[in-house]
């Protein structure tokens, strides 16, 4: 049992931390989430430069090793600075898919380009009506053919706008709930029959609705084993789970910081804030809930890494307890920081805005306590 | 970072459970289990298997007789300890005095007192709280006035677990004058009980229990050779003692087994139309405490883990004794719901070892609200928790 980082991964920490305090102030992500693009693409290609977009692949595939514990570093750091820039969904998610079902050729053309930066992928999987359960893909594809006809709708794909490619879960057999019978296939974005709605989100990130309407898919797009999708979306989908996990204790480490610091120069009753004991009280419960989450979320990332990948039930654990700690620590930050923690201008409520988007993304509180206790 | 136990770690986890098997007393175990009334001759004959095995001092430095385990061997202990149902070490001695003795007494009281606590020859009990000093406990009164190559003590300390039994008492004592900030008039004194002067008188909990006591100091006098480190320096000293209490009292491992046994209870227990494993509302509600207990024991290996390469304990160990006496109280809690009707019963001898005559309601294991009340102590014991949180709000935030 070991709980110190490696060589490499103090190193990866460090330049991630680097980037964030000294390249990603709030005035520059600010003006990044106000602009028309959906993120900065000088900042993609330096992540490519240092190396980052390597973080979640094996060796094998060209990447750093793709350990869970590599990935909630980073992930960890990134959360300090509320990145908009779509790590997660590109090079996490999209990236990850396409490691774990893609041939050698498909493998060789995607992923060198998704690590170098110059491919931009999304993962359309959720709908309207599947909410969290994965296995309820209705949008369908049938076979013409060496074609796949692809029709339905997609539900806010993280990157959709952005993207160049779509990895998207479809329908190839059986009813709408089952397990089997989703598949995976790779789609251009700019494809006849595709029409993108892309917005920004509430925490200031791009997503897309997508439909299709009878889109012709070659069959060599598809990846891995037609009707067996189900396993790698849902190991995927603990993965991103445990990235916004450790995003989240970043941003719960920051949103208490900087309350705690508020609480120290506010002065009210001619006192600061810090003065008043059932402030006091509410800020140790913050970093009560931080330091927690912070344990449990290490807990899920070394099970992962011990089982080869997949570890639903610590996951869900840990999605349950921090989605928990990240509601009190964004709401508390908010309402200590009084009115000011209301306003746009200030910082602290975007913390509380990504915080409260967290609890909800790849499984809400609710769904893993309940996860956790059938597994 | 890795979850691994070494090939070394899982060697040493098999020796642990072989010994345990071997060693450890079923009528013991049995006790620990079901949670039955133990004696004191329970502890001190599990205590004496210890140390034949030179195991009784986990903690102590290896020159003193400890150990010298690393954290994941404490670790490894600790949880085969609670599986096995073997009887939780008595802190005072081995966990809060030896510390004390060890770090700031002088050889002679290393060598007079250290060898009977590690063989559990000598039964200590702890003098810190007075009835007008609970979380103040720096306002203690108890005072001690030299005379000669004497202390003569006066006073009344309270809460005294298990003082009922004991041999020896650590006190702090009031040795300044009035005019002296009170954290700097305290003195450490070791007082024998067998002293005249001294009297024991019970205090009942709300399980009918007696485990707490007074005790009252007339005129007795103690020597100043029994003075820990020098005269007023007492606070210092047990200010670090109490860092090891809170350490000490997460009680992870021993939360672990009792949840567990929780959920095989719940299997067989009916909630009226299935088993009460079955029911949604009640599996959300063991779920969030089996998360929370999670979270709390990679808390607590976090600690360990930093404590082992000879940093102080992180922020992360102040919230130990906090979430760890919560999560204790809603296991409690969570059993006096599981018992439904027969949480009301109180039929106290059949929480006897050997009992055997009509069970009321589903055997032994039915004190589940005497177990409730009797811990509501442990969020205000060992500095309360709202003192915990003051003590995170100063140290840790710097409010």
């Amino acid at each position: 049992m070991d709980f110190s980082l490696s060589e490499e991964q103090q190193m990866l920490q460090s330049s991630v931390s680097k980037f964030i305090s000294q390249d990603y102030d709030w005035d520059s992500r600010q003006a990044i989430v106000k602009s028309d693009a959906a993120f900065n693409a000088d900042h993609w290609k330096l992540f490519a430069e240092l190396g980052w977009l390597t973080v979640p692949f094996s060796e094998e595939d060209g990447g750093l090793g793709g350990s869970a514990v590599d990935l909630i570093v980073v992930m960890e750091e990134l959360g300090k600075g509320l990145l908009i820039e779509p790590f997660l969904a590109n090079t996490v998610m999209a990236g990850g898919v396409i490691a774990a079902t893609a041939g050698e050729e498909q493998k060789e053309s995607l992923l060198g380009g998704v690590m170098e930066g110059s491919l931009q992928l999304a993962f359309a999987y959720a709908e309207t009506q599947s909410r969290y359960n994965l296995a309820n893909v209705e949008c369908s594809a049938s076979a013409e053919g060496d074609q796949f006809i692809v029709s339905g709708h997609k539900a806010v794909v993280l990157n959709g706008g952005a993207a160049d490619k779509l990895v998207v879960a479809v329908r190839t057999a059986g009813d709408s709930l089952d397990r089997d019978g989703i598949s995976l296939l790779l789609i251009d974005a700019d494809s006849a029959g595709i029409k993108r709605r892309a917005y920004a989100t509430v925490d200031g990130q791009d997503a897309a609705d997508i439909w299709f309407d009878k889109v012709s898919v070659p069959a060599a797009n598809l990846l891995g084993e037609a009707g067996t999708a189900i396993t790698v979306i849902e190991n995927i989908i603990d993965r991103a789970a445990l990235a916004i996990c450790a995003e989240a204790v970043g941003a719960m480490e920051v949103a208490l910081n900087k309350t705690v610091e508020y609480s120290k120069i506010r002065k009210q009753f001619n006192v600061t804030l810090s003065t008043f004991q059932a402030l006091q009280h509410r800020m140790a419960r913050m970093f009560m809930e931080t330091q927690q989450a912070k344990s449990i979320l290490v807990m899920a990332a070394m099970e992962m890494d011990r089982l080869g990948g997949s570890a639903p039930k610590a996951l869900s654990a840990a999605k349950a307890r921090i989605g928990k700690a990240a509601r009190l620590v964004g709401q508390e930050a908010v309402q200590i920081h009084g009115g000011v923690g209301v306003t746009d201008e200030l910082d602290v409520g975007h913390y509380f805005k990504r915080l409260t988007t967290i609890q909800f993304l790849f499984g809400s509180t609710d769904f893993h306590t309940e996860r956790f206790a059938s597994l | 970072m890795n979850i691994d136990f070494s090939a070394e770690e899982l060697a040493f986890q098999t020796d642990v459970r072989a010994f345990l098997s071997a060693e450890l007393p079923e009528e013991i175990s049995q006790k620990v289990k079901l949670g039955l009334h133990m004696e004191k001759e329970d502890f001190v004959t599990w205590q004496k298997i210890l140390y034949n095995k030179g195991w009784a001092a986990v903690n102590w430095p290896v020159e003193h007789g400890g150990t010298g385990w690393s954290s994941t061997q404490k670790y490894i202990w600790e949880n085969e300890c609670a599986k096995a149902g073997a009887p939780s070490v008595m802190a005072f001695g081995m966990k809060m005095v030896a510390p004390i003795i060890y770090t700031y007494g002088s050889d002679v009281q290393k060598n007079r007192f250290l060898p009977d606590i590690l063989e559990s020859n000598v039964w200590w009990c702890q003098g810190y709280s007075e009835p007008n000093s609970g979380s103040d406990l720096a306002s203690l009164r108890t005072a001690a006035v030299r005379e000669g190559d004497e202390y003569v003590v006066n006073g009344t300390k309270t809460w005294t677990t298990l003082g009922q039994h004991a041999d020896w008492i650590f006190c702090l004592v009031r040795t300044g004058g009035p005019e002296v900030k009170n954290q700097q008039a305290i003195s450490f004194l070791l007082i024998n009980m067998k002293t005249p002067g001294i009297t024991v008188s019970p205090i009942y909990l709300l399980d009918g229990t007696h485990e707490v006591n007074e005790v009252h100091f007339d005129n007795v006098r103690v020597p100043v050779e029994n003075r820990i480190g020098e005269e007023n320096q007492g606070w210092t000293y047990a200010k670090v003692l109490l860092t090891h209490e809170r350490t000490g009292t997460a009680g992870v491992a021993n939360s672990k087994q009792r949840l567990s046994g929780l959920k095989e209870k719940a299997k067989v227990t009916s909630d009226g139309y299935k088993m009460l494993s079955e029911n949604a509302t009640w599996q959300q509600k063991v779920a969030a405490v089996e998360i929370e207990l999670l979270a709390l024991e990679y808390t607590e290996l976090r600690t360990l883990a930093s404590v082992s390469t000879g940093k102080a304990p992180g922020p992360e160990s102040s919230i130990l004794k906090l979430i760890g006496t919560e999560i204790q109280q809603a296991i409690d809690e969570l059993n006096v719901e599981l018992a439904g009707y027969y949480s009301m019963p109180y039929v106290r001898e059949q929480f006897a070892y050997g009992y055997d005559d009509t069970m009321i309601g589903p055997g032994q294991t039915a004190n589940s609200a005497g177990k409730f009340f009797n811990n509501r102590k442990s969020t205000i014991y060992g500095g309360s928790n709202e003192i915990q949180t003051n003590i995170i709000c100063k140290a840790v935030l710097g409010l």
